[in-house]
């Protein structure tokens, strides 16, 4: 569930890249990169496990289901927070500064 | 169990290597010689493309890192990992690391080796047509 929440998350995230392209003052490749990273990681992950545990991997709990749907949520928000706080860090529109020396 | 820190210890890597290549690349550009220039900006950068692989290895563990909080296998007081505790659960720890870790790096850098490629094959692609453009103009000129 995490790594399909990621996946998605990835997936619209390099939709909105890519409609925004070559412009990337948002600093939306940064996030599509992220994500990427994260759901190749989790893919790996998914391997192993599915090495494992075979066909049962496919047919979890709904208890498990609904805690790694939280978690894949939850990841989704903490790389938006890190990809805000980078937004804002590196701001690249010059808006805080700006916004600063005002 | 902690399989992130073989990516985020590729990252620290990475992230090196990148300030050093964008060092030497910013000494190869001479800014007076108008020729080196124009060829250094046609072609993207080794430590542009180096920087996404940093950016999908750091992201990736730090995503990675915030579900282990999440299951509790990394906390705020030493040793840190759980699975330091105790002899038995420290051993899993290293075999996963060797695993499930080290697939999860050459994972990444593979799909990022997929992406330079691309870009590359891209770049010459763009580069083939623009001479092309640039001989017909020529030859329609001379005619």
């Amino acid at each position: 569930m995490t790594l399909l929440i990621t996946v998605f998350a990835a997936c619209v995230t390099t939709v909105l890249w890519y409609k925004k392209a070559p412009d990337d003052s948002m600093r939306l490749g940064f996030l599509c990169l992220m994500y990427w990273g994260a759901s190749l990681m989790w893919m790996c992950d998914a391997i192993f496990e599915y090495k494992e545990m075979g066909a049962e991997f496919f047919t979890p709990e709904v208890s498990d289901m609904i805690n790694d749907g939280f978690l894949g949520l939850s990841v989704v928000a903490l790389g938006m927070i890190i990809w805000l706080a980078y937004l804002i860090i590196k701001d690249p529109k010059g808006i805080v500064k700006k916004m600063l020396t005002r | 169990m902690a399989c992130f820190l073989v990516p985020a210890g590729e990252a620290i890597v990475t992230t090196v290597l990148t300030k050093a290549f964008k060092s030497k690349e910013k000494a190869e550009m001479d800014p007076t010689s108008e020729e080196v220039h124009e060829a250094v900006s046609a072609k993207l950068p080794f430590s542009k493309k180096l920087s996404w692989l940093n950016n999908m290895l750091w992201g990736g563990s730090a995503l990675l890192a915030f579900e282990h909080v999440w299951h509790g296998e990394v906390v705020a007081w030493f040793p840190f990992l759980t699975a330091m505790e105790n002899h038995d659960e420290a051993m899993a720890m290293l075999h996963e690391m060797s695993t499930v870790g080290v697939s999860m790096a050459v994972l990444v850098t593979a799909a990022w080796g997929v992406m330079v490629l691309a870009s590359d094959v891209i770049m010459k692609k763009q580069e083939l047509e623009d001479t092309a453009q640039l001989q017909e103009i020529k030859t329609g000129d001379s005619e």
